[in-house]
């Protein structure tokens, strides 16, 4: 933990400074416990990557931080507000719930846009109707994030009609368009066809090189090395190490991860 | 024109279906008009209920849950024309006894209302049915992403999950509305004057049965067919964004 400290500005010590800090997330489904008491801060700033095996819950993990699951048990707070929840782990506050999760925009595995909305109603579907944005000014907005993604001239095209590396870069100027405080990416290129990998790299390493806060969950390893400024390595539901890429991935102390390096790599 | 239809053998026919009176052509009208308000009050109905219905079965608390499959069962397993007669007759009954109970005389029951009533009742078990299953088809990951982005779940199901869920739906939904146009034929039972009563009563008013009853099946084609081509834009604005099964651009 403190390793990870130390790989970012020394200013990074003030509550405020914490977008993201989760404590003790315990997640269960049915007998089967899933995250074994996980705790995790992420700065403003800070680019996170989440990695481990199959099933080693890092996906549950970055779910239960919007609450996409309800968690068993824990404390999750995000911008300094922490979220109101029940005993049983679910949010108590639905109105917090959905504030919050505004500020956190998700990036999906298998993309998930709304198929019967052209891009451009994708991106500006929850400015317009969640947030409450000015139709035309979310419009322009849109057109902007879309040309930034390389899809400019597809506003007006459906999904279906687009590549899973499109798609994928659409579904990132959807998140963009909320301004969020938090981006969080659930394996965003493991669904595509690997010479469509790179492009959607390349839009997120632009986005961390703007110093967005980002947890990223993730099976490109050298991309992980690459623009995270704190690796985070799950192993069976328990954070088994962290610290910064070059000693996680350089010189890593756990037989486990030393084990799931070699076979990744 | 009178010449063509007199070398037909037609004039006498021609002369039943004129639209006014000594002809019964105004009366088979004002029937179809009948039965096709009745048809729409009680296709919209089977609508409102078939989404509470579908929402109910999909999310609702156990209680909810049972009620509705209760619903859903009797309603789907006892003929219509019996349902028709069991409503029709309850319904009235009960509202007379209301009125009866807070001091009224007896109650003149409005035949659309009670046809719209009891065909919407009937139209909502099918119409629950179908939009469950049609909720149920929307891939998860788009209810999953507008939740993500904090919407409040009421937007949700405006917004995405019946838009996405809609190309399910209408391929049923059009079936649903033909059957709503043809059941309203059933309720000549209780004496309500659509199209089929007042086909029956010109036909044996003038013993031109054959006349009468071929009419009257034309009258429905027609509805058909109107339904058919109302109903393929529907579907085709439904199914925006998918590309076709058989190849091409949007």
């Amino acid at each position: 933990m403190d390793a990870a400290k130390a790989a970012t500005p020394a200013n990074h010590t003030t509550e405020n400074d914490e977008a993201i800090k989760v404590e003790d997330l315990h997640k269960s489904f049915g007998p089967l416990e899933v995250l074994k008491g996980v705790s995790l801060t992420a700065h403003k700033g800070d680019v996170v990557a989440i990695i481990g095996g199959s099933g080693s819950g890092k996906s549950t993990m970055l779910r239960c931080i919007n609450f996409l699951e309800t968690p068993s048990s824990g404390k999750i707070t995000i911008g300094g507000e922490q979220v109101e929840m029940h005993d049983d782990g679910s949010p108590s506050n639905r109105r917090q719930i959905e504030r919050i999760r505004t500020r956190l925009a998700m990036v999906f595995q298998q993309f998930n846009l709304w198929t019967h909305r052209t891009l451009l109603e994708n991106v500006i579907e929850v400015p317009v109707h969640v947030l409450k944005v000015p139709k035309a000014q979310a419009i322009a907005r849109a057109h902007e994030l879309l040309e930034r993604v390389g899809l400019g001239d597809r506003a007006d095209t459906y999904p279906a009609y687009l590549s899973g590396g499109q798609q994928q870069r659409a579904a990132i100027a959807r998140a963009l368009a909320v301004d969020p405080s938090v981006m969080l990416f659930d394996e965003p290129t493991s669904a595509l066809d690997p010479e469509l990998v790179g492009e959607v790299l390349t839009v997120i390493r632009d986005l961390a090189s703007e110093g967005r806060t980002m947890l990223l969950v993730t099976h490109e390893m050298k991309f992980a090395r690459e623009v995270a400024n704190h690796v985070v390595y799950l192993y069976q539901g328990r954070i088994e190490e962290q610290g910064p890429p070059a000693e996680v991935f350089g010189n890593p102390k756990s037989e486990r991860l030393k084990q799931f390096l070699s076979s990744v790599a | 024109m009178t010449g063509l239809l007199e070398s037909l053998g037609l004039a006498q026919s021609a002369e039943l279906l004129s639209l006014s009176p000594p002809g019964w052509g105004g009366n088979l009208l004002r029937g179809l008009s009948n039965s096709l308000q009745i048809a729409f009050g009680a296709y919209a109905l089977g609508l409102v209920i078939g989404l509470f219905g579908a929402y109910g079965k999909l999310y609702g608390g156990k209680v909810t849950r049972d009620l509705l499959a209760i619903y859903t069962t009797v309603i789907r397993a006892v003929p219509e024309l019996v349902l028709i007669l069991i409503l029709y007759y309850v319904g009235s009954d009960i509202i007379n006894k209301i009125s009866a109970a807070v001091g009224g005389g007896r109650v003149e029951i409005n035949g659309v209302a009670a046809g719209i009533w009891v065909l919407g009742v009937v139209q909502g078990a099918y119409a629950t049915e179908i939009l469950r299953g049609a909720i149920q088809a929307v891939p998860p990951g788009q209810i999953e992403a507008a939740k993500s982005y904090g919407m409040p779940a009421f937007m949700t199901m405006r917004r995405v999950t019946i838009p996405a869920m809609m190309s399910f739906a209408v391929p049923g939904l059009a079936n649903l509305w033909l059957i709503a146009t043809k059941d309203t034929a059933l309720l000549a039972v209780v004496g309500f004057n659509e199209l089929t009563l007042e086909t029956r009563q010109a036909a044996s008013s003038t013993r031109a049965y054959f006349t009468f009853f071929l009419s009257a099946g034309f009258l429905y084609l027609m509805v058909t067919l109107c339904s058919g081509v109302i109903f393929g834009r529907i579907e085709k604005w439904a199914r925006r964004g998918q590309p076709s099964l058989t190849g091409g651009s949007k």
